[in-house]
């Protein structure tokens, strides 16, 4: 058992023959490979239909994609101005993962893309995400395999590098990771932070939970709110932008503070309130992580 | 990416909403004949507006009334060129290049509109409020009650009863009504035709006659969605941006000024924000946000050290990296590259993390430069702060 990806995952690339596609198409099938999990099965680029991509079969649709291959997973490296319809594609096929690396696309887009997906039977990870990761097991996205260690601490985050950061802390004090969520920086996203924490929360493979968060929004507040409800595993957590200026994007698009929303005090101090341990610099969260081990 | 008031207003009249009258002016002579036929038009007052991208401007004295075209002349001189100081400038101002010579209104009452998008609920929103003229953050703080909401279906679109119901929550007169659906209605076309992330009509007016119009107008676009609509891309005023971010932004680098005296290269937005909040923590303060990306080669390093070594206040460097995909040693390597090409004098601290660090530490160390590593990112942040102090 385990969160998103398991052994059991047949993952489609969406953009398969792409340059992005092809390469971490590559990289997911190695990670896996490497624990006996045969993880891509092929891939969709439209109007290369009937080819094949490095060994993998090529598909016009999303929709025979999943007829021919089974597949119940999907990751799109489609740009910014397709990647929309991509998601809409992959919800429409019934595929029950959909995970979005596709940075840029317009807001507008995502607020209708959302409105479909939210009464869909899908679950949309992303976009301008890194993906998601169980180590040990599969990967579905961009994050380097080879610095992950296969644990019981879980990680939601909208950063991709914090992640990473976070991870590599965790496996030098040989901690390993249940699984690692990326779920992505723009102001629209399909899978929240209280959404992962739920699922982590939930996971019998999962003792401890790291939440990373960033200015913007009110999501990390809503997060802290429901983990004081609801979540009895320890927490530890960070915000990116405590120096952040106000009105500002901070390279993703949903990094701005606007109208004194969505600062860093105001997210840190909530979580806090929520009995979540936050560090206030990054170098700081494998450290704390091990002293709520009990592994310091 | 932000517009100025005038632009936004011509995008309001060609969705059907109502904007006093006025033209754009860039000189004195062109202020003055703008002015000249609104007086000509037969209105009484024109009203002279700075335009800068910043809010504010009223209290700052970028906007004033004129009763004569003599009077307009001389307002219009001393508002162009000036150092325009608002509360969103900073203390060095915005200089006035650009003027706004428009109609005077014959003000009743003073409301706002704006549309936004709501993360919440994933739902552009249509706010509006009785208390026009003030900032609606102010106003969300002291009297939220007094902001209404429609929350907008995006399959359905902006409904006309949802207009009505927030016309008649402003106390629009009944015989009002109709004209106010029809300029909320195009106030959202605006928005969802240009792919705006933010669009305030602050005050929307209603006049002693009974008329509606929008005073003022600020639109924000949806950077992301600039790539289908090449003719409000034209309306980008460099002139308005920080040089270096402009010229950051030609090498496609997510590049911030800030006001501090260490320079930050990093790679990924939620550690580059972390890496200036850890400089602060270590008593210092950082020059810019750097974003250099997941994929940095030597050329996007080499413009990366060229924008941060434009910023005169720069005393130290400090390189954050962790590599995951693109490895330590190959960054390690166009990092002393870019510094032995370009020459670069100030100290530089780095701290790099990942992939093949071991190699990565090792070039830097035989590269013979006057680079310092910390073995964690704290480290780092110390030494680059005392490298900056000295």
């Amino acid at each position: 058992m385990s969160v998103f990806v398991d052994k059991d995952t047949r993952l489609i690339v969406q953009g398969i023959t792409g340059r992005e596609g092809t390469f971490h198409a590559k990289g997911c099938a190695e990670y896996a490979k490497q624990f006996g999990v045969d993880l891509v099965v092929g891939g969709v680029t439209p109007g290369k239909g009937g080819t094949t991509h490095e060994g993998w079969p090529v598909f016009n649709t999303v929709e025979e994609a999943v007829k021919e291959t089974g597949a119940n997973a999907t990751v799109l490296f489609v740009p910014p101005p397709f990647a929309a319809d991509g998601i809409l594609e992959a919800v429409d096929a019934k595929v029950p993962l959909v995970v979005c690396i596709t940075e840029g696309i317009p807001v507008l887009d995502m607020v209708k893309v959302w409105d479909v997906v939210k009464s869909s039977s899908s679950r949309l990870i992303g976009p301008n995400c890194p993906g998601v990761i169980s180590p040990g097991k599969a990967k579905i996205g961009i994050m380097p395999g080879r610095i992950h260690l296969q644990g019981s601490v879980g990680i939601v985050s909208k950063s991709g590098t914090l992640t990473y950061e976070a991870v590599y802390q965790l496996t030098q004090r040989g901690i390993g990771q249940s699984t690692a969520i990326g779920i992505g920086g723009d102001p629209i996203i399909g899978t929240t932070h209280i959404d992962a924490l739920q699922v982590l929360n939930e996971d019998p493979d999962t003792e401890a939970i790291i939440m990373i968060g960033e200015i913007g929004g009110s999501a990390e507040e809503a997060a802290a709110d429901y983990i004081k409800q609801h979540v009895a595993k320890p927490v530890v957590g960070f915000i990116a932008g405590q120096t952040a200026p106000s009105g500002r994007r901070m390279g993703h698009a949903g990094a701005i503070i606007s109208g004194g929303e969505g600062t860093a005090a105001s997210k840190m101090a909530a979580m806090e309130a929520a009995g979540i341990t936050v560090v206030q610099t990054p170098s700081e969260i494998g450290e704390a992580m091990a002293r709520v081990l009990g592994r310091a | 990416m932000k517009i100025h008031e005038y632009q936004a207003k011509e995008i309001l009249r060609e969705h059907g909403v109502t904007v006093p009258e006025g033209e754009m002016a860039t000189t004195i002579e062109e202020a003055e004949r703008a002015a000249k036929a609104l007086f000509d038009a037969g209105h009484s007052v024109v009203v002279v507006k700075a335009q800068i991208h910043a809010g504010g401007r009223g209290k700052g004295g970028g906007v004033k009334l004129a009763r004569s075209l003599k009077e307009a002349v001389e307002i219009s001189r001393q508002i162009l060129g000036m150092q325009l100081v608002t509360h969103q400038t900073g203390a060095q101002g915005q200089k006035v290049q650009r003027l706004l010579i428009e109609a005077g209104s014959d003000i009743d009452r003073e409301l706002y509109l704006g549309l936004v998008l709501d993360r919440a609920s994933a739902k552009v929103v249509f706010m509006a409020s009785p208390s026009g003229g003030m900032e609606i953050e102010e106003v969300a703080r002291t009297t939220p009650d007094a902001i209404f909401k429609e929350y907008i279906d995006p399959a359905v679109g902006f409904a006309p009863f949802q207009a009505r119901k927030l016309a008649f929550k402003l106390g629009l007169a009944p015989t009002q009504v109709g004209e106010a659906v029809r300029f909320m209605s195009g106030l959202y076309n605006a928005f969802i035709e240009t792919d705006s992330s933010l669009m305030e009509i602050n005050p929307f007016i209603t006049t002693k006659d009974g008329r509606l119009a929008a005073l003022d107008c600020k639109i924000n676009f949806d950077d992301n969605a600039l790539y289908r609509h090449k003719d409000l891309k034209e309306l980008r005023d460099v002139a308005e941006e920080d040089p270096l971010e402009v010229q950051a932004s030609r090498f496609s680098l997510n590049y911030i000024k800030l006001e501090g005296n260490i320079a930050c290269m990093v790679n990924g937005a939620g550690l580059a924000m972390a890496t200036m909040d850890i400089i602060q923590y270590a008593g210092g303060a950082p020059a810019n946000f750097l974003d250099v990306g997941g994929g940095a080669n030597q050329e996007q390093i080499e413009n990366a050290f060229g924008i941060l070594l434009s910023d005169a206040n720069v005393k130290a460097i400090f390189i954050n990296i962790f590599g995951g995909i693109l490895r330590v040693d190959v960054l390690a390597t166009a990092v002393v590259a870019a510094a032995r090409k370009l020459k670069v004098k100030l100290p530089i601290v780095l701290r790099l993390e990942g992939t093949n660090v071991e190699e990565g530490r090792r070039i830097l160390a035989d590269s013979g430069l006057n680079f310092q590593t910390g073995a964690t990112m704290k480290e780092a942040a110390d030494l680059v702060v005392a490298a900056a102090r000295t």
